[in-house]
């Protein structure tokens, strides 16, 4: 009883010390966003001092934060769209009608995600010059979604499986056509779970970097490129670095925290029970 | 109008033969019942014939038209499926309603059939409830009523009682049974409970490993058994078989040894039996009798009374047990030696590998002690 209590209490700590470790960045880049250049990188470091706004009026005159915000939507859920368009009747099909190859083509999709990205930058790079994509909002919307699809398939059919065969077998005998069968039954019955993939797919494609640094400049670039384009020729400013950050991971974290109760459910609960 | 003829029809698969040749001809209005012990391929069959599962071999006419490459909704079937597969999301009324809505019938008529429906299968009060909140009955009435909307050539079930608690299951065959006569329609039954088999079907098809082993009215099934397997799956408590070899055939009886010093003589005869030969002499539980002397011997191990039966558990000198179904009174002690009689005009006789042998009869019954 005794010993239990310790380990509960030990426990305890060792959470919160962790849940710490893991938010102090972001504590961090919220104060250094109100500090002055000088302030942020004073040793030691300041915990109290006066706030000021004028890092977010510098970045946002210096680089048009709305113009790289608008392609940050665009892109999440542009490519967030595609995805499930495409994912949706290829999870249908891999559910309800496996073949014998359907695991080894599951896994194969997943193994493609074990690949590192830049492994494929410069194929991907002379693809993208070639077709005229290179800084394209399309071009990044293709790469995103190429790049969730595996995980988007792998949940979906997760989500599918769930819903049981002989609900679409009735249906089948009942003369419902596939179509139908997506519309009004499994989209319906699979909902929470479309949902939490389609959340999932935005935050993931929200805060993908590699790609749009890579592949975007001034016209098409997300939030992403906008972070970076502060770390640029003039060196390092770290009080305007982290306002740019802040600008760019609030209003994904104020739609995660909206969109969180949905998620949970998505993905705890199955589709239908 | 609706006949179902099956021609050699066969189901592979990929290392295994589900159903291997079934011929079988379902006539108009027929309540047909399969039944057979687990994964001998009842389900496999209805789900062939429901088109749900491809035919590998023969064919299957529905109407005398081949059938085997038509779509399932095209076949003008429609199946109840043992979970039932109400669609959870839609009321009761919307999931009885969903075929007809998605054919792009007109609203009042969808109202009126299910309306009717309902009536048919009290469910009036329950439209607007949602299937998670029916009981196991309801549910498996509103399956019910979503195949009668759509007014099908024929119903195809699935052991569609198999989830429900056995007063409700009893209830349920009662209202089955009632449907059947109410919608004139054929139907086909699976399960593998003897029971409802007994009970339901106008025949039943026994299979057993994806063949058929007998097809028959109850009752023929009952009293003439074409074979060991059927004369064990029909009928509780079992049919008893007692092994035996032929003693002497002559003309109009058939003397049978019981290999412990004990004989029966069954009316009739068969040319081929020659003495020597063994056999495996049937007997239907209800069949035998205590008296005071009698050709089977044994000591009562088990009691069990029923109300209005009861059943007796002897054990014979080699081991095997045998089962005496008697009427209320009691006739007999456990632990106690007793002696049976037999009344030998309702006996079967089988071969040694399991064939009825039919034993023309025109002689009155008799045993010898
Ligand atoms: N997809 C499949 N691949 C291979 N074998 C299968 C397949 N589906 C069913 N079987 C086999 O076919 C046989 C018949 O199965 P089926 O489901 O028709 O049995 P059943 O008589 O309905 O049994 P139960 O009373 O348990 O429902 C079983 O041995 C089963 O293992
Ligand atoms: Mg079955």
């Amino acid at each position: 009883m005794k010993k239990s209590n310790g380990r509960k209490f030990a426990y305890t700590v060792l959470a919160w010390v962790v849940a710490l470790l893991v938010f102090f960045p972001i504590l961090w880049m919220l104060l250094t966003a109100f500090k002055t250049e000088k302030q942020a990188v004073e040793v030691p470091p300041l915990l109290f001092f006066h706030p000021t706004l004028a890092n977010f009026a510098v970045a946002n005159s210096r680089e048009n934060y709305l113009h790289f915000a608008a392609n940050s939507v665009i892109v999440a859920f542009g490519s967030t769209a595609l995805a499930l368009m495409i994912a949706l009747p290829a999870a249908y099909a891999m559910a309800f009608f496996p073949g014998r190859r359907t695991k080894d083509l599951l896994m194969w999709m997943l193994s493609t995600k074990m690949l590192p990205p830049v492994g494929v930058l410069v194929p991907i790079y002379i693809i993208f010059q070639r077709l005229g994509l290179l800084d394209t909002r399309a071009g990044l919307v293709l790469i995103d979604t190429l790049m969730n699809l595996p995980i988007v398939v792998w949940m979906l059919f997760s989500f599918f499986r769930d819903i049981p065969g002989d609900i679409l077998e009735a249906a089948r005998m009942d003369g419902v056509t596939p179509r139908q069968q997506m519309v009004h039954l499994l989209v319906p019955l699979a909902l929470p779970g479309i949902a939490s993939t389609a959340l999932l797919a935005i935050i993931l494609s929200w805060n993908e970097a590699f790609w749009s640094i890579n592949l975007t400049a001034a016209h098409a670039g997300t939030l992403a490129a906008y972070i970076a384009s502060f770390s640029s020729p003039e060196g390092l400013f770290w009080a305007k670095l982290s306002a740019a950050s802040v600008l760019t991971v609030a209003p994904i974290m104020v739609f995660g925290s909206l969109t969180q109760r949905q998620m949970v459910r998505g993905l705890t609960f199955g589709a239908v029970k | 109008m609706a006949t179902l003829t099956l021609n050699g029809v066969r189901k592979k698969y990929e290392r295994f033969d589900a159903i291997k040749g079934v011929d079988l001809a379902v006539t108009d209005r027929e309540f047909v019942v399969f039944v057979g012990p687990s994964g001998c391929g009842k389900s496999t069959l209805l789900r062939m014939i429901a088109g749900l599962e491809e035919i590998t071999g023969g064919d299957l006419l529905i109407d005398g038209v081949r059938a085997n490459d038509i779509p399932p909704d095209r076949r003008g079937l429609a199946m109840v499926f043992q979970s039932y597969a109400l669609y959870p999301h839609m009321t009761v009324a919307e999931n009885m309603g969903f075929a007809l809505r998605m054919a792009g019938v007109a609203k009042a008529e969808i109202a009126t059939k299910v309306g009717e429906a309902a009536r048919i299968l009290q469910l009036e009060k329950l439209l607007d409830r949602r299937p998670g909140k029916l009981s196991g009955g309801q549910r498996q009435r509103v399956a019910i009523g979503r195949a009668i909307v759509r007014n099908p050539k024929a119903f195809l079930f699935d052991e569609p009682l198999s989830n429900l608690d056995a007063a409700l299951r009893v209830q349920m065959r009662i209202e089955l049974a009632r449907l059947h006569q109410e919608l004139n329609a054929t139907m086909i039954y699976v399960t593998h409970d003897q029971v409802e088999a007994m009970t339901m079907a106008d025949r039943i098809v026994v299979l057993n490993a994806g063949k058929l082993e007998q097809v028959g009215s109850p009752l023929e099934l009952y009293h003439n058994p074409a074979n060991i397997f059927v004369a064990g799956f029909i009928g509780a408590p079992k049919m008893n078989l007692v092994d035996a070899k032929v003693a002497a055939a002559s003309a109009g009886e058939t003397r049978l040894d019981l290999g412990d010093g004990g004989g029966v003589v069954l009316p009739g005869a068969e040319a081929g039996l020659a003495p020597g030969s063994p056999v495996v002499l049937g007997l239907r539980p209800e069949t035998l009798s205590f008296a005071a002397t009698g050709p089977f011997r044994g000591i009562v191990r088990v009691i069990e009374h029923l109300g209005g039966e009861s059943l007796y558990y002897l054990e014979r000198a080699g081991g095997d047990t045998m089962v005496v179904k008697t009427g209320e009174a009691v006739f007999a002690r456990l632990g106690e030696s007793v002696s049976l009689t037999v009344r030998t005009e309702r006996a079967s006789l089988f071969t040694a590998d399991g064939k009825a042998i039919g034993l023309r009869r025109d002689n009155p019954a008799r045993a010898v002690a």
